[in-house]
């Protein structure tokens, strides 16, 4: 059987396990040399939910499905493309995300930061992307939270992300960050990533053709899941 | 363009991604052998991680993924999709309910041991770590080629998983340790 396979990780655009400005990844982020694999049929399929049901209103995050009431805080509206690294869209692909509501608190029991909860505000979505790859959430804006990482640290304001794509190896949890915040350079998390390149593309763009006149903010976020190469087995050219 | 930079789940990943069940794997109409996987995830001092993620994927009984990648001429089970999701509780574990997979073709058309693809996850975890499990009693084992792969026998020994019987189902065990002298092999795939 004739395998097509995926495009390696790119080590230049992703964190190494071992980030020790990281607290928790120093005893967590395994060690030793990963051991590699050619890819088989395990790697190049992968789940796909191609009969997955969403119910109305999963990408609206404002307002709660028990009581109907709007979650408080500054609405935004974040649109996106998710694409392989050839540009092509990746079409009927889950996107689930999760976030910190406007006061910078999680909806979990874990989360004991001495801010508001909203009843009305879960913080968690999905949505389905369309036939040219595009996804569209309605949310709150997230504030910054503290955490333990570091003296007086604070994570800025991020929405975090998981998709899928066509197979394994596609798979991608991230988070993205807001345009302007001064947190940013400060944060071990996104610092992680190797390449400026890199950690900028984590920084969503206010989109003001998203903008929403008397309603909300809009703001980009496109994601670039790994590429295809062209021809079974040939070794990759990166 | 140049692929997206990957970043932990955090410690919050439950709101948004286990609020439902998903490591049940089976219904009623599945076919194939049912057996439970179950372990624990343990951070370079052996402690247990009680924030981490597992995702399982998997071929039918017959050896056939529900992808249309899988052009292979075998049934495919409607009823099974062959993925699952598990948060590790306070004490680390995480478990699953399944079939045995099917044999699958690998590398030259060489016959894969019937093994499940994991997915880990955690707090602490800048990237996910991808790595397989494999059944004890399985002779198919022997000519493996992943596990024949890895040359050091005692780290090979990581990727199998010892099985016994619970209320007369085989449950198997397959910890992850993320660090430490017994690091479980993981992938670059
Ligand atoms: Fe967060």
């Amino acid at each position: 059987m004739k395998i097509q396979p995926y495009n390696n990780r790119d080590w230049k655009s992703h964190p190494p396990y071992l980030y020790e400005a990281y607290g928790s990844s120093v005893k967590r982020g395994p060690l030793q040399k990963l051991v590699p694999i050619t890819q088989t049929l395990s790697e190049i399929t992968g789940p796909l939910f191609s009969d997955i049901k969403l119910e109305q209103g999963e990408a609206d995050l404002t307002r709660s499905a028990q009581t109907g009431i709007e979650a408080m805080g500054e609405r935004i509206i974040v649109v996106g493309k998710v694409m392989d690294e050839d540009e092509k869209p990746i079409r009927n692909t889950v996107i689930e995300i999760w976030q910190a509501n406007a006061a910078g608190r999680y909806q979990h029991p874990v989360d004991q930061h001495n801010a508001p909860l909203d009843p009305n505000f879960i913080g968690a979505g999905r949505c389905v992307t369309n036939d040219k790859g595009e996804y569209r959430f309605l949310t709150i804006k997230p504030g910054a939270y503290p955490w333990l990482n570091h003296a007086n640290a604070w994570r800025p304001a991020h929405i975090h992300l998981s998709l899928f794509g066509p197979s394994l190896v596609t798979r991608l949890v991230t988070q993205f960050f807001f345009p302007g915040d001064p947190l940013i350079s400060l944060d071990p998390i996104l610092n992680s990533i190797p390449t400026k390149s890199g950690r900028r593309r984590l920084i969503a763009a206010y989109a003001h053709d998203v903008t929403e006149p008397e309603f909300a903010l809009g703001y980009r976020f496109d994601i670039v899941l790994r590429g295809r190469q062209a021809t079974p087995f040939e070794k990759s050219g990166r | 363009m140049k692929q997206t930079p990957s970043q932990t789940v955090g410690p919050f990943y439950s709101i948004g991604l286990t609020r439902q069940t998903t490591n049940v794997l089976v219904s009623d109409a599945t076919e194939g052998q049912r057996i439970g996987i179950e372990g624990q995830i343990l951070d370079g001092d052996g402690k247990p991680v009680p924030d981490a993620m597992v995702e399982v994927w998997q071929a039918n009984a017959y050896g056939r993924y529900h992808h249309p990648d899988d052009k292979q001429e075998k049934p495919l089970d409607q009823s099974f999709t062959g993925w699952g999701r598990s948060g590790t509780d306070k004490n680390g574990f995480y478990s699953f309910e399944t079939i045995k997979p099917g044999q699958v073709p690998g590398a030259g058309d060489s016959a894969q041991a019937p093994h499940v693809n994991v997915t880990v996850f955690a707090r602490g975890m800048l990237v996910h770590a991808y790595t397989r499990i494999y059944f004890a009693d399985e002779p198919a084992n022997a000519n493996d080629r992943v596990l024949n792969s890895i040359k050091n026998k005692a780290r090979r020994q990581t990727l199998i998983a010892t099985g016994e019987k619970k209320d007369g189902k085989a449950v198997y065990r397959f910890d992850i340790r993320l660090q430490g002298d017994r690091e479980t092999v993981f992938f670059d795939m």
